[in-house]
């Protein structure tokens, strides 16, 4: 089984050979509220660790989304365009925002296991 | 400054508010089951909102008073009848909205409710265009309780008698635990409801009997997109000292009996304004898709000029899409003109609309 890992920035990464599935946490989701919109990266477009890639808005504000690491974007989930609450309802699991062919596996050393991404979160709560 | 609380502050913490500090006061922007259920809740049932912050000002005065705040305010108030409401703005010499508010004749004077941010000045300036000629008391010792939505006049009716007796824009005394309050039929949600004047020991009790009869507390985030769906004003964003009531397209509020007599703070360029018209107006915008605009989002016509910015601009729960209002060069006014905003760097197409952008007829008469 594949760890899934978490950034600073409150988004989860899951890899499988090197497709790595990513999606924004259920801690971001609690602290954004409703989320109303999304928007995520086109197919095919490159995108670089830290960068942005795509946004997510809630009734009160809007949220850029950046990516852990670096790749191409293979797939977008257009359910969570569509449906924007579903981000809400299932934040880190069928609500994913894209996947990424990546580019440099040793990206993924920096970023956090589970426990040390609750603690995290549990210390930046306001 | 401290932040001041508010008398329910306690019975926000007992339902798991999220707080945010708003005009000098923490204030409830959501509780625990969100923004866009606790609108939901508001539109098919009951919402309560704590809008204590908003200034309660008694100002007592018979005729002279009538007549001096003609010359303040663009209404015929000799004619508002005893416990009738009116909006209304307190406006500079350029006619530029230092505030809008909801003027009540009550027994003895009047009752005006100010915006919380505003108030403070609002007190200052009527007190020296007054002349210090009243008795004005900006309240401090009563709560705004306000209870909005389609069950609002039963759940309110069971712990307050014969409230569902009053009118739209009327209000009366009433008495709760033996306690004077002030009920009008009013609020700023597009829903019927009501807003109650209490003292400030009585509120959480009162809350907490109407949350027995099955309302809610709903925060400020929904009251935002409420009022927004409904197409109402919000002072420091849809509303501010750089505009005027007719450029607000708020021309419906000021009597035609006072425009014709032009004596009031502003009456120059307001008259000047309704024959001449005016470069810049406030319009619904309704984006195309899911794109939210918010508040200085700029505006472009076809040509892509700037002709206008978003004033305010959210996703509308009822709705269920985005909706917005702003100003734009009243030549690009019409309804179904199509406009594009910048979002993120990106133009995306919008249509000018009417506003509200959710209807929902007010209760006109007693039932």
């Amino acid at each position: 089984m594949s760890e899934v890992k978490y950034s600073k920035e409150h988004e989860w990464i899951k890899l499988e050979g090197d497709v790595a599935t990513i999606g924004i946490t259920k801690h971001a989701t609690e602290m954004l509220g409703d989320i109303v919109f999304a928007e995520l990266p086109e197919k095919g477009s490159s995108v670089e660790k830290d960068g942005t890639a795509g946004v997510v808005e809630s009734t009160k504000a809007a949220s850029d989304v950046y990516t852990p690491v670096s790749g191409e974007v293979v797939d977008t989930n257009q359910a969570i365009v569509d449906d924007p609450s579903k981000i809400n309802q299932d934040p880190e699991n069928s609500a994913w925002f894209f996947k990424l062919k990546i580019k440099d596996v040793s990206e993924m050393e920096s970023l956090m296991n589970k426990e040390d991404y609750d603690k995290f979160a549990k210390e930046n709560a306001q | 400054m401290n932040t001041k609380k508010t008398s329910l502050y306690k019975l926000h913490q007992d339902c798991n508010a999220k707080f945010v500090e708003f005009a000098g006061y923490h204030m409830p922007i959501q509780y625990s089951e969100g923004i866009v259920e606790e609108h939901k809740f508001t539109r098919n049932h009951s919402g309560i909102f704590d809008v204590s912050h908003m200034g309660q000002l008694f100002i007592y005065g018979g005729d002279e008073l009538i007549k001096d705040l003609e010359k303040i305010f663009p209404l015929d108030l000799k004619n508002l009848k005893l416990n009738h409401s009116k909006y209304s703005f307190l406006m500079d010499k350029d006619a530029g909205i230092q505030d809008d508010l909801i003027i009540t004749k009550i027994s003895g004077g009047f009752l005006i409710i100010l915006n919380a941010a505003c108030k403070n000045d609002d007190f200052k300036i009527l007190k020296d265009l007054l002349n210090e000629k009243y008795k004005m008391d900006l309240d401090e010792n009563r709560s705004l309780i306000a209870i909005q939505g389609p069950k609002s006049s039963q759940i309110l009716n069971e712990v307050i008698n014969k409230v569902k007796d009053l009118n739209f824009m009327s209000g009366n005394w009433f008495l709760f635990d033996n306690q004077k309050v002030y009920i009008t039929r009013s609020g700023y949600t597009g829903e019927d409801g009501f807003e109650i004047s209490i003292p400030n020991n009585f509120a959480d009790k009162l809350t907490r009997e109407l949350i027995d009869k099955g309302s809610k507390l709903v925060g400020l985030g929904a009251r935002d997109t409420l009022r927004l769906e409904a197409g109402l004003c919000l002072y420091g964003h849809d509303l501010d000292k750089d505009k005027t009531p007719v450029e607000a397209n708020l021309k419906w509020a000021i009597s035609k009996e006072r425009i014709s007599k032009g004596d009031f703070i502003g009456s120059d360029i307001i008259i000047k304004q309704l024959n001449n018209g005016v470069t810049k107006i406030r319009v619904g915008i309704k984006p195309e898709g899911r794109i939210i605009a918010r508040e200085k989002t700029k505006i472009f016509n076809q040509s892509d000029v700037h002709i206008g910015e978003i004033t305010s601009g959210t996703f509308g729960p009822s709705v269920n899409g985005p909706v917005a209002m702003g100003y734009v060069e009243n030549e690009f006014s019409k309804k179904n003109t199509k406009v594009f905003l910048e979002v993120r760097g990106k133009k995306y197409p919008a249509s000018i609309c009417g506003l509200p952008f959710y209807k929902k007829s007010y209760v006109k008469g007693a039932n």
